[in-house]
């Protein structure tokens, strides 16, 4: 039994920051928004004890429960995809706010390069730089036509940052609100980079400097550096995420609605537009169709790529033949890295997630990659986000990983060291894709989305020359000893390294190389429209939200728009 | 650098913690410490190494296994988490920070039960880079690793686990490290992962769920748990020594 409600003007599935900004900017239109959210609501008043690093940070208490779907995994396609049974290499969120309520703030704009990223290879390098196994394309949209967006989103986030960076893109104004603190610790790495010839600065952060009011009204707090971001909510209100700021504000217009647990399986098609979704309410397994006139789909990388294929909306990308869009250029990051053992005792469980200092000499095409057998590199950072103590043990080389010599080292070093990370940028490859798995399936009986993904050559060579980079730093920085991360084979899907899992949706100019336009609207339904990291053709050396942020703004004025003057935007 | 460290890490943990550490440091007493902790159900709380006679200890009541069945089984688990992280200088191990009871209390919950895994078959064997694919879940790995232990103590020094010396409980956890031991459904290396890991969790997780006695984990690696707020400290040249707190309430 399949009960159809009342149809709306937009739905949107999951609502976290592009669900949010998508229904803040459409209900203030005056367009009715209905939000379907597979998770519960949340809010500021349930993180009150959130001070735990057992329950959030090491058993995931805010990730998404892994019993009722998760993916599968292969390195590559001579593999059998096995499930991921547990969270690992990155922790997909649920709930109100999705990964926005548990992320750690850093909020970049990717690189003017990024976006024309072929265009300028070809000309500064020609066009043999990488192998044609290396889909590189450029995203059809430019810097400049999306400044106004990043500039948007970082108003509506508050932003702190300063503009100090001579390699990123120009900005239209300066941030909303002045850096974070430049603690010692972050005095260190800028007094050791500049004496390197580098160019620090702090990193943007959405964990706001100072109090603030968004152009709607919406009030955030200043971050009080309790050093519990990332995999965490904030108990002060003062890391931005969408259950403060955009949820709140499309409600206040009096046309939009969240519906909790509310999972949906299918997006509905009738000839080339799209009628609406289907979705099981997850306590009671009814089902229900919620008819709309736009059907946006704003969950996270994987479920966005999963649902159209299930809905079979495009054509699958079929690696063989390098024909199809709909899972191509799935990219992650890699990342570089060097911690430094230093003599003095620090407060390194003090801090803020996004509370640190970067370089972006070596990201983008700011160095010169003539000689290199690489693209494109990463930004270094010195964060300074809160130790803490089950899941930092850092021992030096040599040190046994249990035992009375494990235990005194990880002790001793646990205020005594720091790390310089890079966030390395992501070539895709033709043979890294997602597709839909054929054996396993969802506790709703749909398939689970497959991922057939490793690092490659460029990854490889990138993570060298980086790792070197980021030694030298660590070294300059006084630490008695230096260890360099050791290189990378094949991707392990089980340790965690970053949830900046993008492409599979990704946008650009041309239906025959993208799944959607500029406007995030799909090329073969006009009414849909498919937004988030997934949309990246590429993985920059950045973390993503800001560009996501960006690309939510660019498709809610598409989807105003379409509701206009219908229509394909492109 | 060593000397100074250590010097400061003993002394804040001797100011902060109330232990005689005297009476404690030295590979023999080991044995008996675990001893008086797990053969005395009755009195479980009052272990040595856990009291010092604060407020917390005598006003905690019973304590008891939710998991496991059998004392035999406990001390064997007890002496394990013991060996990867023992009582020294710095302050107590796995015992005297309550580590096999909180492993015991996650057993029975939602950790030991899988409960936010993927458990559907079928089941593979799998490449490394592809993770946990075992049909066990945690208790059940658990439960035969702790066979196996007394197992291997019996085949290699024909006595219990718990009756060996340290070395030779080395030796056979090294040997589930390095994958050697034979066990069914998993391997021993994961599993030993598995042991490394929860016994780190039991002495650094806040001591509402049941380890880090005294919160001392916290107190040997200079974390201060629970505050509020560092904005006004955060910008500090100094290392800033504060007394731990939990998010627990008092009862």
């Amino acid at each position: 039994m399949v009960t159809t409600l009342e149809s709306v003007d937009v739905v949107t599935v999951g609502v976290g920051w592009t669900g949010g900004i998508i229904a803040a900017e459409c209900a203030k239109e005056g367009l009715k928004v209905v939000g379907l959210e597979r998770g519960r609501e949340r809010g500021t008043e349930d993180f009150t004890m959130v001070h735990d690093e057992y329950r959030y940070a090491v058993r995931y208490e805010l990730m998404q429960d892994l019993s009722k779907e998760t993916i599968t995994f292969r390195n590559n396609r001579k593999q059998r995809a096995l499930p991921m049974r547990q969270l690992g290499s990155f922790l997909l969120g649920e709930g109100l706010g999705g990964a926005g309520t548990h992320w750690n703030g850093q909020t970049w704009r990717f690189l003017p390069y990024d976006f024309e990223i072929k265009t300028m290879t070809d000309k500064k390098y020609g066009a043999n730089k990488l192998s044609a196994d290396y889909t590189i394309q450029d995203w059809g949209i430019t810097y400049d036509e999306l400044e106004p967006y990043f500039d948007r989103f970082e108003k509506t986030a508050g932003i702190s940052g300063e503009d100090k960076n001579p390699f990123w893109g120009k900005r239209a104004n300066g941030y909303p609100t002045p850096p974070m603190k430049k603690t010692p610790i972050l005095q260190r790495f800028e007094k050791a980079t500049t004496d390197l010839g580098l160019t620090p600065f702090m990193l943007p952060s959405a964990n706001l400097s100072e109090a603030y009011e968004n152009p709607d009204g919406q009030k955030i707090n200043a971050c009080q550096y309790c050093g519990f971001c990332e995999r965490f909510g904030c108990e002060y209100g003062a890391k931005t995420s969408p259950e403060i700021t955009v949820v709140p504000a499309a409600k206040e217009t009096g046309n939009f609605e969240v519906k909790f647990n509310a999972n949906v399986v299918e997006v509905m098609k009738e000839g080339d537009k799209v009628t609406g979704v289907r979705y099981y309410d997850t306590v009671t397994f009814e089902e229900f169709i919620q008819p709309a006139n736009v059907v946006v789909l704003t969950s996270y990388v994987m479920n966005n790529a999963k649902l159209l294929m299930v809905s079979d909306i495009g054509q699958q990308y079929d690696p063989t033949t390098g024909q199809g869009t709909l899972g191509k250029n799935y990219a992650y990051q890699i990342l570089p890295g060097a911690t430094g053992f230093f003599e003095e005792q620090m407060n390194t469980f003090m801090g803020a997630g996004a509370l640190g200092m970067s370089v972006d000499d070596f990201n983008g095409d700011a160095f010169d990659h003539g000689d290199l057998n690489f693209i494109h590199g990463a930004s270094l950072s010195m964060t300074q986000t809160g130790s803490r103590p089950i899941l930092s043990n850092p021992t030096p080389p040599d040190t046994p990983s249990w035992g009375a010599d494990f235990k005194r080292a990880s002790i001793e070093n646990y205020t005594r060291t720091l790390g310089v990370g890079g966030q390395g940028a992501s070539m895709p490859h033709k043979e890294n894709f997602l597709a839909l798995d054929s054996t396993y399936k969802d506790i709703y009986g749909v398939p689970l989305l497959q991922l057939t993904y490793n690092f490659t050559d460029q990854d490889r060579a990138l993570h060298s020359y980086i790792t070197e980079k980021t030694s030298n730093i660590v070294k300059e920085m006084g630490a008695k000893t230096v260890a360099a991360r050791g290189s990378i084979s094949d991707y392990d899907i089980v340790p965690y390294q970053t949830t900046h899992n993008t492409g599979g949706t990704i946008m650009g100019a041309d239906p025959d190389t993208s799944v959607v336009n500029n406007f995030l609207q799909h090329w073969d339904a006009e009414n849909l429209f498919v937004v988030g990291a997934g949309n990246f053709a590429h993985n920059g050396g950045y973390n993503p939200t800001g560009t996501v942020g960006a690309l939510a703004y660019r498709c809610a004025e598409g989807v105003i728009r379409y509701s206009r003057e219908g229509g394909s935007l492109a | 650098m060593a000397e100074k460290d250590k010097n400061f890490s003993r002394r804040d943990f001797l100011k902060t913690s109330g232990i005689a550490t005297g009476a404690l440091i030295g590979g023999g007493i080991i044995g008996g410490l675990i001893g008086a902790n797990t053969n005395t159900k009755d009195t479980g709380t009052d272990a040595p190494g856990t009291s010092g006679g604060t407020k917390e200890s005598s006003s905690s009541s019973v304590r008891g296994l939710t998991f496991f069945k059998s004392m035999a089984e406990f001390e064997v688990l007890s002496q394990a988490t013991e060996r990867i992280f023992p009582e020294d200088d710095l302050g107590p191990g796995a015992i005297g920070l309550s580590v096999p009871y909180f492993i015991d209390g996650q057993l029975a919950g939602s950790y030991g039960e899988n409960s936010k895994e993927y458990m559907q078959g079928p089941f593979f064997e799998g490449e490394p880079t592809q993770g946990y694919q075992s049909r066990l879940k945690r208790n059940e790995m658990f439960q035969q690793g702790i066979q196996l232990m007394q197992q291997e103590a019996q085949s290699r020094f024909d006595t219990k686990f718990v009756d060996l010396n340290g070395e030779q409980m080395d030796e056979i956890l090294t040997a589930f490290q390095d994958n050697e031991i034979k066990m069914r459904g998993v391997e021993s290396q994961f599993f030993f992962r598995l042991l490394r890991q929860a016994t780190l969790e039991g002495a650094y997780a806040d001591p509402i769920y049941g380890g880090n006695t005294n919160m001392d984990g916290w107190r040997m690696k200079g974390f201060p748990g629970h505050q509020l707020a560092y904005i006004n400290d955060i910008e500090s040249e100094d290392f800033v020594e504060m007394d731990p707190k939990s998010i627990g309430m008092e009862h």
